[in-house]
């Protein structure tokens, strides 16, 4: 049974508090890399909350917009890669194969969200952090590119629990680490291709809009844009 | 058909004795200021193959790049170099195609460039790969992981491009040495002997010998003009295929080619000034052919020119939100100084002085040269990293600033193209001698002519001039 893992982000409902990039770095291994590091722009979140000023002093106004990798249909992070360490998988979700990965940084240059980060040097936890790493997900090494897989180990495990029980995952049985940890259910995931689920409703809301659609990449993330913003315009 | 080619280059006849002495001083000769300036040029390139040990042992993170700029002064001098190589066998190819009488002193240190640069080139993007010592599964081979490289990249189309035109060129450049290894195998006597016994491959110079050179040569000639055009165009697709502001150009293609015969030309022109200089060559490279050169380099200045300004006039006239940030950043942010210093060294600098004849001497065509190089080398950075600097998103926009690590192999590679110049003149007489031989006949004999002239002593056959009816 094939899915299409996809994902509606409600602006409104965001409030930028960040809990999904906690739960995203404590889900998938991501190392923190330091204050210099990170100064220099080579932290890594594989959701990160963009912030955005509005308006003037002193009506200033803030809104976020958490951007995951967008799982495009047409991903340029695919086809540039020369070892397929950045492939297309049969859910249709941009999947890295870190161990394939050598290293060249054409996908991250090539992908319009910079969704992709890369590990410049090995990653290391200060003990004892070194003892609460996920083991569903592997540790990526010195020089190889990560980026979010919408938890792909909560996906497998997931469909292979359904597919032992004979039966198609339902709607919300399970859920990305981001997801989970909305405190204010501003994230919504599920398969688009059942067109009963709720991410699929959503999606195809009138307030939903792609990020970046005029680069043509088709992503699978669906923002929900703010009803707050269409009476500025 | 072939006395036309004779040009004013050659009006001073120099005997046959003559050129094979004047050539083969400096591969029979070794001075000492050739084991010092060898001595010297190590370092740079000691402390570069450090750099990168240190950069494969820490981590590529003791470079500069950093996210957003993925890429900075490694693919900066991958292009640089791929372009320099596109002076030598381009234009000697073409240059033989025209029968121009001009060239003969002035393919072989050509095509040495080529082959240099183009080693040199092909080895950044091996060092700027995160695991350089994996940089074998670019090969398409049988492997025990079960898949093959990916056909749909353009790093595996530069793999493809870059390994032909090497091949290519080698051949190119290998060809026509054959009969001068036999010169020198047939004076040479001890262990040098030795050597250009097997480097000369057996040449006897025979009738049959010479027709299959000159066969094999013309074939080489023909299929190397595309195969470099489509290097550059290639190594330029590694940009405008990915969807970054102002690197998804249709115009880059020849943009890329054309930048890279100009800063090949000037490249060639700094060569050849130093040969001319530290061998003597003033017999053999005179004025004219640095005249040529520059007439040649004028021209690639022109195109330049234009081709810039087509680029940046459409990016500038369609005002796409995401290009106009690195658009501005080049024209009047943080890269503005780079742009306009860019700017004088490939155009208001040498224009000038090539356009006007008074100033194209053998000191103004090198001071122009010099700027080009100079101005090229900073072209291709700015090509690649204010764009990454300014993608899409605002809030993912950065710096890059380089490291002592990328500055010190930066710095090596310069000392790697120099020295080994320095050793391929010490091998290889610089200047094709029966090229040069043949050129100075008028009229030069024919193949039934040559075929006339037997027997002929073993050790005179190799010196024998060829025909001028080679391409």
């Amino acid at each position: 049974m094939a899915y299409r893992w996809g994902m509606v982000i409600d602006l409104d409902r965001c409030t930028g508090c960040e809990a999904c990039v906690a739960a995203c770095h404590a889900e998938n291994n991501i190392a923190t890399v330091g204050d210099a590091a990170a100064a220099q722009g080579r932290a890594m979140h594989w959701i990160r909350v963009e912030r955005y000023w509005e308006g003037e002093f002193p009506n200033v106004r803030a809104w976020f917009r958490p951007i995951p990798c967008q799982q495009c249909d047409a991903a340029p992070c695919e086809p540039v890669c020369p070892t397929y360490a950045s492939y297309h998988n049969a859910d249709g979700l941009n999947a890295q194969v870190y161990n394939r990965c050598i290293g060249t940084r054409y996908c991250a240059n090539a992908c319009p969200y910079m969704g992709r980060y890369f590990n410049w040097f090995n990653p290391v936890w200060d003990k004892p952090l070194n003892l609460q790493l996920n083991p569903d997900v592997s540790v990526r090494e010195a020089a190889v590119m990560e980026k979010c897989t919408f938890c792909i180990q909560r996906i497998k495990a997931a469909e292979i629990k359904a597919g032992m029980e004979k039966r198609e995952i339902k709607d919300g049985e399970f859920s990305p680490a981001c997801v989970q940890s909305c405190p204010a259910g501003a994230m919504v995931f599920g398969d688009l291709d059942n067109p009963d689920s709720e991410v699929s409703r959503l999606s195809r809301s009138v307030r939903g809009t792609k990020l970046l659609s005029e680069v043509g990449t088709f992503p699978k993330v669906t923002y929900l844009e703010r009803e707050s913003s269409r009476g500025d315009e | 058909m072939a006395t036309n080619s004779i040009a004013p280059a050659n009006v001073a006849r120099l005997s046959d004795d003559r050129i094979s002495h004047d050539l083969l001083h400096p591969v029979f000769h070794t001075s000492r200021r050739f084991y010092l300036i060898a001595l010297l040029l190590t370092v740079p390139i000691l402390a570069a193959i450090g750099a990168f040990l240190y950069q494969a042992y820490a981590g590529i993170g003791v470079a500069g790049i950093t996210r957003p700029v993925f890429w900075g002064f490694y693919i900066t001098n991958f292009v640089f170099w791929i372009g320099i190589s596109h002076a030598g066998t381009l234009i000697s190819a073409i240059l033989r195609l025209a029968n121009a009488g001009w060239r003969r002193p002035v393919t072989r240190c050509a095509e040495a460039i080529t082959v240099f640069a183009l080693v040199i080139g092909a080895s950044f993007p091996v060092i700027h790969l995160g695991r350089p010592w994996l940089f074998f599964w670019l090969i398409p081979y049988p492997s025990e992981r079960g898949i093959w490289p990916n056909f749909r990249s353009p790093l595996l189309w530069d793999f493809f491009a870059i390994g032909t035109y090497i091949t290519g060129s080698l051949t190119f450049l290998l060809l026509p040495i054959i009969p001068d290894w036999a010169t020198v195998r047939d004076k040479a006597s001890g262990w040098r002997k030795r050597i250009y016994t097997v480097l000369a491959l057996g040449w006897r110079g025979t009738p049959r010998e010479w027709r299959r050179l000159e066969m094999g040569m013309r074939i080489m000639a023909v299929a190397i003009i595309p195969v470099a055009v489509s290097v550059h165009t290639i190594v330029s697709w590694d940009f405008a295929m990915a969807p970054v502001p102002m690197w998804h150009s249709t115009v880059f293609g020849p943009y890329f080619v054309a930048g890279a015969i100009f800063s090949g030309i000037a490249a060639l022109i700094i060569a050849m000034a130093f040969l001319r200089k530290f061998l003597h060559l003033e017999e053999y490279l005179k004025p004219i052919h640095f005249d040529n050169l520059g007439k040649l380099l004028l021209l690639m200045s022109l195109l330049w020119i234009y081709f810039i300004f087509a680029e940046r006039l459409t990016v500038w006239y369609g005002n796409q939100t995401s290009e106009m940030a690195a658009f501005w950043s080049i024209q009047r942010g943080k890269f503005a100084i780079l742009f306009w210093t860019m700017v004088f060294c490939n155009f208001l600098i040498p224009f000038p002085i090539l356009a006007i004849k008074k100033l194209r001497t053998i000191a103004g065509t090198v001071i122009a040269s010099v700027t080009v190089v100079i101005g090229m080398w900073i072209e291709r950075f700015l090509i690649i990293v204010p764009p990454l600097e300014h993608k899409y998103l605002p809030y993912a926009w950065g710096n890059y600033r380089p490291t002592w690590v990328e500055i010190t192999i930066t710095a090596g590679t310069f000392a790697a193209m120099a020295l080994l110049y320095l050793l391929f003149v010490k091998f290889v007489p610089i200047i094709s001698m029966w090229e040069f031989k043949a050129g100075q006949h008028v009229p030069p004999p024919s193949p039934e002519r040559i075929s006339a002239l037997s027997p002929v002593q073993p050790g005179l056959q190799s010196t024998l001039p060829a025909t001028d009816s080679e391409a």
